[in-house]
């Protein structure tokens, strides 16, 4: 049995001599979508390998306390304990925003500063330009900035920095900064000094933003989580947040994890659009090899042994084109680091995954043999009688439904779930993406049957006779409809929905930086301030666009239930955020632009004594609050209770100043409050004058150039406008082998019919308009059902997964329907080039 | 023994059914060289695709070396040629992605036979291909072509060969030469020689001549016998 089965694989391999290049033509279409696999996989190994052992040196310790506010004496003094019991080091750190001013070039820009400890950060060094820089800081009234800052400041090392009231000498640049991540400093400057020098700056008053941070390494084999968790409830009592390296590992993880689900959909749905490419090649290449089969039928070949040699075929070149995928693959995966090299916080070794090659291969080689058996299932049913009597119908008949077709069937419905499932983070989230391939193929086959039917009733009227015969091919037997709309229409929804996707979050962004009100903010401004810098703005014959007042808060009750009762009444944690959170909220009389009210009525409707209050719609969700209830609120100590009035909706992708909670003024008009102020200022040179002016006379406000965030924003949706580009020109180099392989499977009826009617006198412009014609109709049905389609896929994960508002960008998918529409003619007209090159004979002898 | 009863075929045709053959029997006996002959449409294929069991009939049945091939699946059939039948096609039918040594290996192989290299290596310096052996079909005259459908029919030792026009695309001079070679293998070794064929100069070498006309046997004669055409047999009746 076995060496029958030997000689079996011996002839499958000598009777494919001929036919492996085309076979692997068409198995390549899966290639690409098995590159993409890899790729993805073997990176998100790579990048968890390096998040295992660089967790601890990305946060600086094992475990991180941090809160907004000072930390109570208590806490201090535990700290200290802690400490001073030797077998832990504990570093501490403040960081705040605050404008940096470089005195000789008298350039400004807001920077994030970092007052350290003399044992920050207790693990890892910290690397420096020149070397050796950081233990300075400790010694003298001396910054360390990151690169970026001295560009942006146009300054170099020597100079003096004014940090609030305070002047530091730059002494270099930091390359590395553990718990400082490196992407952070590649979005804002960042400035290091020394904790002890932080009150000289002034800037650390009342109602100061800032994060104070103790960072604890703890001796080689001690669990961080295990350690931490005789502290955790103490600190968490007054809002300290505790964080370990195991959470932090997690965090870094999960965020690969999803990065690596959203890519390795787009890989899985590549790879079906490959299967589907598969598929039409083998129905091609079922079609050359029926006399083949007859004969062998004729020789002694049982249907088991037919199927089991060109099964084994596809295998082989299965497996060759998963390869070649996995070759493209790991190409990716090196030349990925290339590209986002600043923006991970990480060293990443870029290392061979064999088990993600393992998989892209297994994976590859299972879509290509699933694909392929359902052609290749006809073979076996393929009559020995057509060796002595061709029959053009006899492949038809062999393709009848009969039990192992049902079961392949399943099969291939099976395997789509399963990919879908274990490429998505949760199975219900697989379960709907292949759904949503299964409506997608659904109404690609729907509408291909659709035009097959209209193109009969057509072409029963009177038409011209060449785009009569080319409408007639759509519905004639052995006709391409279904298979060039299928892969086609799968295509452009794969291409159309990438780019759709891209144009939605990108508008999202565009719409959020062009509709802001003004270009330059000022922020952490006094009251006593606020007609100071009014002035510098009149002197510089600018107006501001308003000032927003910002009262700092926390919920103390809410229904007359402290927040514990309420959480615990309503089912919540305890440490429910939207509890525990301190709210900087704001008071007026009027909604804004970015705010559209969802549920009640605005302010004044109400009767009540109580002020009225307004929340954000998801903080209501979360807070588990309805209108009329009560909230009292903790304002610095006092009191305030408002009545829930109305719920609003928010767009916080505006560079404008939003609130979650926003009061009616008689509630907060006496509370300590700061100041935020808009501003449209005419030139880039006069917000720069402004900046300086304030910052040398008001050290501690804050301003952001937003043209220079929109420059920064420009550049980031450009980066990811090319990686989409990327992924959607991928996707499309994806659909050419498809759609040849689509093609194929009746390139040799097209091309008898085209030189029988060359044969009969037709000349080669007849011919052309006939093919013309009938890819015409296909490339326009299967781009324009496919971008209809891409709609709907595009709208899914845009306001599932992205949780954006989709707007349908009509040109660019019209664009892509287009390009589709193209490719589907040139290939098919490919086919008329070789009518021509054909001789009749030859032709007439191959039939 | 190849033994035909009452074989009758018919396909459906519009609203009736079109028959094909109508009532043939007959029984052929191990060893002879038989010629089937007829006029086109007159269902000589067909019953050679019935007698090989490549098809089934309506009704009647056949027995090939006392095994009844209606009682038989399709894969059983295929085993029992691969063991019994050999095949001779007028456009040879050579697979042409193997060379002419594989394309004789392959129902050798496909039974799992060991010393299937060395088998057909012999069978084509038997046909005269020795210095032919690794070219592909595509590489060989007609006659070349037939002559490795030769070796690659009598490559299981087939208790009965089917030969289908096998000059049909040849010129004389190669025809007559196949001819000699089929004969040759036939005396050898022993198996029983179907023809199918037009040409009546090949017919009348044989043993032993069926001539069919609208599905009928018309004539079922001997070499040497002078007997006039037979007339239609009743139902169930083996002729000779």
């Amino acid at each position: 049995m076995m060496r029958r089965w030997r000689f079996i694989a011996g002839l499958a391999w000598r009777e494919s001599r001929t036919a492996r290049r085309r076979l692997l033509l068409f198995m390549s279409s899966i290639s690409l979508g098995v590159g993409a696999l890899v790729a993805i996989d073997s990176t998100a190994d790579n990048v968890r390998s390096a998040v295992r052992s660089q967790a601890r040196g990305v946060m600086g310790g094992d475990v991180t306390f941090s809160s907004d506010n000072r930390f109570p004496d208590s806490i201090r003094a535990l700290i200290d304990s802690i400490g001073a019991a030797g077998e832990v080091t504990v570093g501490t750190s403040v960081t705040f925003t605050s404008m940096a001013y470089a005195a000789r070039t008298q350039n400004t820009r807001l920077s994030q500063v970092r007052a350290v400890g003399p044992t920050y950060p207790p693990f890892g060094d910290v690397t420096s330009e020149p070397a050796g820089q950081w233990p300075v800081l400790q010694s003298r009234q001396t910054a360390l900035v990151s690169p970026g800052t001295l560009i942006a400041l146009d300054a170099h090392i020597g100079d003096t920095l004014s940090i609030g009231f305070a002047q530091f000498e730059i002494v270099g640049t930091t390359n590395s900064v553990p718990g400082d991540p490196g992407l952070a400093s590649a979005i804002g400057p960042r400035v290091f000094i020394a904790e002890k020098y932080v009150a000289s700056t002034q800037l650390l008053g009342f109602g100061s933003r800032a994060s104070f941070e103790t960072i604890v390494r703890l001796p080689a084999g001690v669990q961080s989580p295990k350690w931490v968790a005789p502290f955790r409830p103490r600190f968490q009592d007054v809002h300290i947040r505790v964080r370990t390296v195991v959470q932090q590992e997690q965090n870094m993880t999960d965020a690969i994890a999803r990065l690596a689900d959203f890519l390795g959909i787009v890989g899985m749905i590549a790879l079906l659009l490959g299967g589907i490419g598969v598929a039409s090649g083998v129905s091609a290449f079922v079609n050359r090899k029926v006399d083949i089969v007859a004969v062998l039928r004729c020789i002694g070949a049982t249907g088991p042994q037919v199927l089991a040699i060109y099964v084994t075929q596809a295998a082989l070149m299965g497996l060759a084109g998963a390869a070649i995928g996995a070759v493209i693959g790991v190409a990716i995966q090196f030349a990925l680091p290339l590209a986002f090299a600043n923006a991970l916080p990480l060293d990443i070794t870029v290392s061979v995954v064999p088990r993600a090659i393992g998989l892209g291969l297994a994976i590859g080689v299972w879509v290509a043999l699933i694909f392929s058996l359902r052609p290749l299932l006809a073979l076996r049913r393929v009559s020995p009688l057509q060796a002595l009597r061709h029959d053009a119908a006899a492949l038809d008949r062999a393709r009848m439904r009969d039990i192992p077709s049902y079961l392949v069937n399943a099969g291939l419905v099976a395997s789509v779930i399963a990919l879908a499932v274990s490429r998505s983070n949760s199975p219900q989230r697989g379960l709907l993406v292949a759904g949503g391939i299964g409506v997608a193929l659904v109404l690609l086959w729907t509408s291909a049957a659709s035009l097959s039917y209209v193109a009969r009733k057509i072409a029963a009227h009177r038409l011209p006779y060449l785009l009569k015969q080319g409408v007639a091919n759509l519905y004639r037997p052995a006709n391409q409809t279904r298979s060039v709309v299928l892969a086609l229409g799968f295509g452009a929804f794969l291409v159309s929905t990438l780019y759709l996707v891209q144009t939605n979050l990108l508008a999202q962004f565009k719409i959020s930086s062009d509709a802001a009100r003004g270009n330059l903010v000022f922020f952490d401004i006094q009251d006593d301030q606020r007609s100071a810098i009014d002035s510098v703005m009149t002197a510089s014959g600018e107006t501001s666009l308003g000032a927003t007042p910002i009262v700092t808060m926390r919920i103390q009750k809410i229904n007359g239930l402290t927040t514990e009762e309420w959480a615990a009444a309503h089912g919540m944690s305890a440490r429910h955020w939207s509890l525990r959170r301190e709210y900087r909220s704001t008071y007026r009389d009027t909604m804004v632009a970015t705010e559209k009210l969802v549920q009640g009525k605005w302010f004044g409707a109400a009767t009540d004594d109580l002020p009225e209050l307004s929340l954000e719609m998801d903080v209501a969700t979360e807070l588990s609050v309805a209108l009329g209830d009560t909230v009292t609120w903790d304002v610095q100590g006092v009191p305030v209770s408002a009545r829930l009035t109305s719920i609003r909706e928010v767009n916080w992708g505006r560079f404008e100043p939003n609130f979650f909670a926003v009061l009616q003024p008689r509630a907060l008009r006496d509370a300590p409050k700061m100041f935020v102020l808009v501003a449209a200022v005419s030139s880039d040179t006069v917000i720069a004058r402004i900046q300086r002016d304030v910052v040398t006379r008001y050290p501690n406000v804050s301003s952001v150039d937003l043209s220079l965030v929109r420059r920064t924003v420009t550049e980031i949706v450009g980066r990811i406008t090319v990686a989409v580009r990327f992924l959607a020109l991928f996707s499309f180099a994806m659909a050419v082998p498809v759609l040849f392989s689509a093609v194929a499977a009746t390139r040799r009826d097209r091309l008898r019919e085209g030189v029988l009617l060359k044969t009969l006198g037709a000349t080669r412009s007849q011919i052309g308009r006939i093919l013309l014609a009938e890819y015409s109709l296909l490339g326009a049905l299967g781009a324009l059902t496919g971008m209809v389609l891409s709609f709907g896929g595009a709208w899914a994960l845009v306001t599932f997964v992205f949780d954006g508002t989709f707007a349908p960008a009509l040109l660019p998918a019209f664009v892509i329907a287009f390009v589709m529409m193209t490719l589907a003619m040139a290939i098919g007209m490919s086919t008329g080039r070789e009518v021509f090159r054909e001789t009749p004979m030859a032709a007439l002898r191959e039939s | 023994m190849l033994v035909a009863s009452n074989l009758q075929k018919e396909y459906p045709s519009g609203t009736g059914t079109l028959a094909v053959l109508k009532h043939v029997s007959f029984s052929i006996p191990q060893g002879s060289l038989v010629a089937i002959v007829g006029p086109s449409g007159s269902g000589k294929t067909t019953l050679l695709g019935l007698l090989a069991g490549l098809d089934v009939p309506s009704s009647g049945t056949v027995s090939l070396d006392g095994v009844m091939l209606n009682k038989l699946t399709e894969d059983e059939r295929a085993r029992l040629r691969g063991e019994k039948v050999g095949f001779i096609f007028q456009t040879f039918q050579l697979i042409p992605t193997l060379t002419a040594v594989e394309n004789v290996q392959v129902p050798l192989e496909l039974r799992g036979d060991d010393g299937a290299s060395e088998r057909a290596t012999s069978l084509l310096e038997r046909v005269g291909l020795a210095d032919r052996m690794d070219h592909f079909p595509s590489q060989l005259s007609g006659g070349e072509q037939q002559r490795v459908a030769i070796a690659r029919a009598f490559a299981n030792s087939p208790k009965i060969l089917f030969a289908d026009e096998p000059t049909g695309n040849l010129d004389g001079v190669t025809g007559a030469r196949i001819v000699e070679l089929l004969e040759s293998l036939n005396r050898s070794s022993g198996s029983t020689v179907v023809l199918v064929t037009h040409d009546m100069g090949l017919a009348e070498r044989a043993d032993r001549l069926i001539r069919l006309r609208d599905g009928e046997v018309v004539e079922d004669r001997s070499k040497g016998s002078d007997a006039p055409p037979l007339p239609v047999l009743p139902a169930g009746v083996i002729a000779r």
